[in-house]
């Protein structure tokens, strides 16, 4: 009956060396609220991204028709004139200003250089009314809470007459009652004619709000799943969104004899750095086996990347309590070279950001955790320094023109061979490989793979935080699930896979 | 392929070769008298406290592209104290020792704030700038203090003896400066082709010989150029001396030590040297230290060249260092620049400053080649940077 507000026909979009989207067909329905769900990475964020001129026309392939037209959007405030708004996962306000200043930035009332702030804080107060906020639109944004920041986030997209309205996430920082709210308030905008898409990893509120869901997995669309015909219980979503077949993508490990606990966490919690009542990671228990290798599932923002850091040396966080205990001695690692000293070593999953120094070669950055490993008296040997990192360069297979080549101009996977190499050097018993695959091909992968087996051969020990499943079973003896910085899962090898991680992290979300 | 390697080449070496077209261009606008052995031995003699300062500027621009501007009052107030110590009759190696130390002390002062309170250096550095100008202006008074003792000022660059005297007597020529400058090349020879031979030995890869070769006969050059210039005048000028030690000095810490690598780690990447273990804090606050010492080794030259200490001595000090530093190719961002690089900088500052001097331009005119000469120099970096990441 209704008829299509949006089309998305056949986009397909390229980053370097990966096919974010591929093909993409979607249509949401005049006055419906239209789920897109998928695992990290599967490309719901690009697909919007696409849709609101984030990248512009012409950076992808395909059309988009929006109300009868084939839209060509340059930049955001083109599809915002149309009425398409989108509220980013991550909140955009600025604190130390008001709602209504906040509300209207980019779209001020008044002339250029006389902003009217009668109008202003009157309309501010309109908007906030129809989402239902007591506050003054003249509160500063610091001063309400994430709930409530993220209601006034709505209220802007108002202001600028949304007719499509577009939430990443809307809900993942929000407690129960807040969520509630929210949705709630979506239908009743539904009610009035507003269309919204929404993307979301918690399928209990996708299952309550929405008409039809999409799901999406490795950039395609697999399904439209519409509410009334079809089931849409969250084991039918989960089964669209993971299933596909873990091919022969993981190297046989060598038999390894798995030995004693050497490393232990006991009720680890950790708090925000800035915000210090929040708990980012909350209680958390584990261990690691010599020899084995330990995975850390979980969605993005789940808090894994938060315990190891906060692990290595208090690297991150405030507020850091709970037991360490590394080779059967409790430890207190007061910073990273503490850390290192104790046999630990985090590699990061941000590796141009945290890892590397991309102007330097590879020679330097080999070194850089150990440059005591190649000096005497504080006087680097610089000879010493080309043997070793040329060293690694043979074992780990780096393709590059030699040593002292720049870091940053080698391929993703070359560059993540260097930084395990990097730590490799620092000698360490237990390795904390966050996302050691991410972002690089398939074949560099299967090296990657091969350098964990060796390591472990060795009689060292692995952490593997990882937010793909395929890799996480293809990969470990035992895995942890994390969600909101809690464990809410274990599996052994045999009982592990991406139907029972999903569903334990999507449950334990429900919660 | 050669076009590629051409390319690398100029951009590797376009200040040194900007140089060179400089000093071409001045010795024909000025009929070669800026080559005249007075001038060269006045070029370093009046430039000793950019190299030196440039150098401390370095350290500090080598931790993400900031700066310290307030070695210019810092070299005043240490030259104020050293003025009035002397005067007051302490020995003055004793005199040198106290300002030294004072400089010490007013650098880790600031760095303290830089490292571990996290105050940004150009408002901490901005604040010492008043605060040291002001203490200057107080201890002397607002009066110039004269430094008479004639074994400080031979010493540290002052008056007409400051030089270092020929044990050899040669007639016309100093001898030994022309010795120095000899045994300069042969240890710099042999340094390179021994580091060059005990690769090749392990296997490693080296640079092709005609590259060595090629920079080894510049190097040569430029030395015995030098050396025989000084020699034609009056020989080896004390502040060269000093000039020379620290740059030597430098050069070897930041490029083969560890702290040398921490400085260009933390530059480079800030984040990633923290988690590789490195106490970032430690090495801000180094380098700050560190450039309080060096502005008070500056101000011992400045008060012996000018034989006196006045409130407004090293006024925009600060700049001249900054300036040599981004000309001589350190990066604005931090983590990119070398010690000889720097010194290149600072040569081409000092050459601009004196070609135009000699060609009667105006003092006014000259600042504005050199803000255009340092604007272009970074906007360069910025350039080829882009292309870079390209």
């Amino acid at each position: 009956m209704s008829e299509n507000i949006l089309e998305m026909r056949n986009i397909t979009k390229l980053f370097p060396g990966v096919r974010a989207l591929d093909d993409v067909n979607l249509q949401v329905k005049k006055g419906s609220i239209h789920a897109l769900v998928g695992e990290n990475g599967a490309g719901k964020s690009t697909l919007m991204n696409v849709l609101s001129g984030i990248y512009p026309y012409g950076t992808y392939t395909g059309d988009i028709i929006y109300d009868g037209e084939v839209c060509k959007f340059s930049k955001i405030t083109d599809s915002e004139s149309k009425g398409i708004v989108i509220i980013h996962q991550e909140l955009a306000l600025i604190p130390y200003m008001t709602i209504g200043e906040n509300m209207f930035l980019g779209n001020e009332r008044g002339k250029a250089f006389s902003i009217d702030w009668d109008t202003t804080y009157a309309e501010a107060d309109k908007y906030l009314k129809i989402i239902g906020l007591q506050e003054s639109s003249r509160t500063l944004v610091k001063d309400i809470g994430v709930g409530k920041q993220q209601l006034v986030e709505i209220a802007k997209a108002l202001a600028k007459n949304a007719r499509l309205l577009i939430l990443d996430e809307p809900t993942s920082s929000l407690n129960e009652s807040d969520s509630k709210a929210l949705l709630d308030l979506l239908l009743q905008f539904k009610r009035e004619g507003m269309t919204c898409i929404i993307i979301s990893h918690k399928l209990n509120e996708v299952a309550y709000v929405a008409d039809d869901i999409t799901v999406i997995r490795d950039g395609k669309t697999i399904e439209t799943l519409h509410q009334g015909v079809d089931d849409i219980s969250e084991d039918r979503i989960i089964r669209g969104m993971v299933g596909r077949e873990i091919a022969d993508r993981f190297p046989k490990r060598p038999d390894v004899v798995i030995g004693d606990v050497c490393m232990e966490v006991k009720n680890w919690t950790v708090h925000h750095p800035i915000y210090r009542e929040k708990k980012v990671v909350d209680d958390v228990s584990f261990y690691v086996r010599k020899g084995e290798v330990v995975g850390i599932s979980g969605l993005m923002g789940a808090g894994r990347t938060e315990l190891a850091m906060s692990l290595f040396g208090h690297s991150y966080g405030s507020g850091i309590s709970g037991t360490l205990t590394l080779g059967g001695k409790e430890v207190v690692l007061k910073n990273e070279k503490d850390a290192i000293r104790h046999g630990l070593a985090y590699v990061t999953e941000d590796r141009k950001g945290n890892g590397l120094i991309l102007s330097n070669p590879i020679r330097v950055n080999t070194t850089l955790a150990n440059l005591e490993g190649v000096s005497h008296n504080t006087v680097v040997d610089t000879d010493k320094e080309y043997a070793v990192s040329d060293d690694y360069r043979q074992k780990l297979h780096t393709k590059c023109t030699g040593v002292e080549q720049t870091i940053g101009n080698l391929s993703g996977g070359n560059q993540q061979k260097v930084l395990l190499a990097k730590w490799m050097f620092t000698n360490p018993d237990v390795l904390i490989l966050d996302e050691p695959t991410r972002g690089i091909d398939v074949g560099a992968k299967y090296e990657i793979y091969c350098i964990i087996n060796q390591l472990v051969a060795e009689g060292k020990s692995v952490i593997m935080i990882s937010s793909e499943l395929p890799e996480i079973l293809g990969m470990s003896d035992r895995i942890y699930v994390m969600n909101n910085g809690q464990i809410v899962g274990e599996f052994g090898k045999e009982e592990a896979s991406q139907e029972s991680i999903m569903a334990c992290i999507l449950k334990s979300a429900a919660k | 392929m050669t076009k590629e390697k051409v390319m690398s080449w100029l951009q590797k070496n376009t200040m040194v070769l900007i140089l060179v077209l400089m000093v071409l261009f001045f010795a024909w606008q000025t009929d070669g008298k800026i080559l005249m052995p007075q001038n060269i031995t006045n070029l370093i003699a009046q430039n000793a406290y950019v190299f030196i300062l440039a150098t401390g500027m370095l350290l500090c621009i080598l931790t993400g592209g900031n700066i310290d501007l307030s070695v210019g009052s810092v070299v005043c107030f240490t030259g104020a104290i050293g003025a009035l110590l002397m005067a007051s009759g302490m020995n003055m190696w004793l005199a040198v020792g106290a300002m030294l130390l004072i400089g010490l002390a007013i650098g880790a002062f600031q760095a303290y704030w830089i490292a571990y309170v996290r105050v940004p250096p150009f408002i901490t550095t901005l604040a010492g700038m008043l605060i040291f100008r002001g203490l200057s202006n107080v201890v002397l008074n607002g009066r110039t203090q004269s430094v008479s003792d004639q074994a400080f000022k031979d010493i540290f660059g002052g008056g007409a003896t400051c030089y270092i005297p020929d044990i050899f007597g040669g007639e016309g020529i100093n001898v030994l400066c022309v010795l120095v400058g000899v045994v300069a090349c042969a240890l710099y020879l042999a340094l390179t082709f021994r580091s060059r031979w005990n690769r090749q030995k392990k296997g490693y890869a080296v640079e092709s010989l005609a590259a060595v070769i090629g920079r080894s006969v510049v190097i040569v050059a430029a030395i015995m150029f030098f050396s025989v210039k000084l020699a034609q005048y009056k020989g080896i000028p004390s502040a060269l001396l000093w000039v020379a030690l620290v740059i030597c000095v430098y050069a070897y810490i930041t490029s083969k030590t560890t702290i040398g690598r921490h400085l260009y780690a933390v530059g480079g990447n800030e984040k990633a040297t923290k988690l590789s273990g490195i106490d970032t804090k430690k090495v801000y606050f180094l380098a700050y230290t560190n450039m309080g010492f060096l502005a008070a080794l500056a101000g011992v030259l400045t008060i012996a060249r000018m034989a006196s200490a006045q409130p407004t001595y090293g006024d925009s000090y600060e700049m001249d260092a900054i300036g040599a530093c981004f000309i001589g190719g350190a990066s604005a961002y931090g983590g990119v620049g070398t010690v000889p690089g720097v010194i290149i900088g600072a040569v081409l500052m000092g050459i601009i400053n004196l070609g135009m001097s000699i060609m009667g331009i105006d003092q006014n005119f000259q600042k504005v080649v050199k803000g255009g000469v340092l604007l272009a120099a970074v906007i360069f970096d910025v350039i080829s940077k882009r292309n870079e990441s390209r």
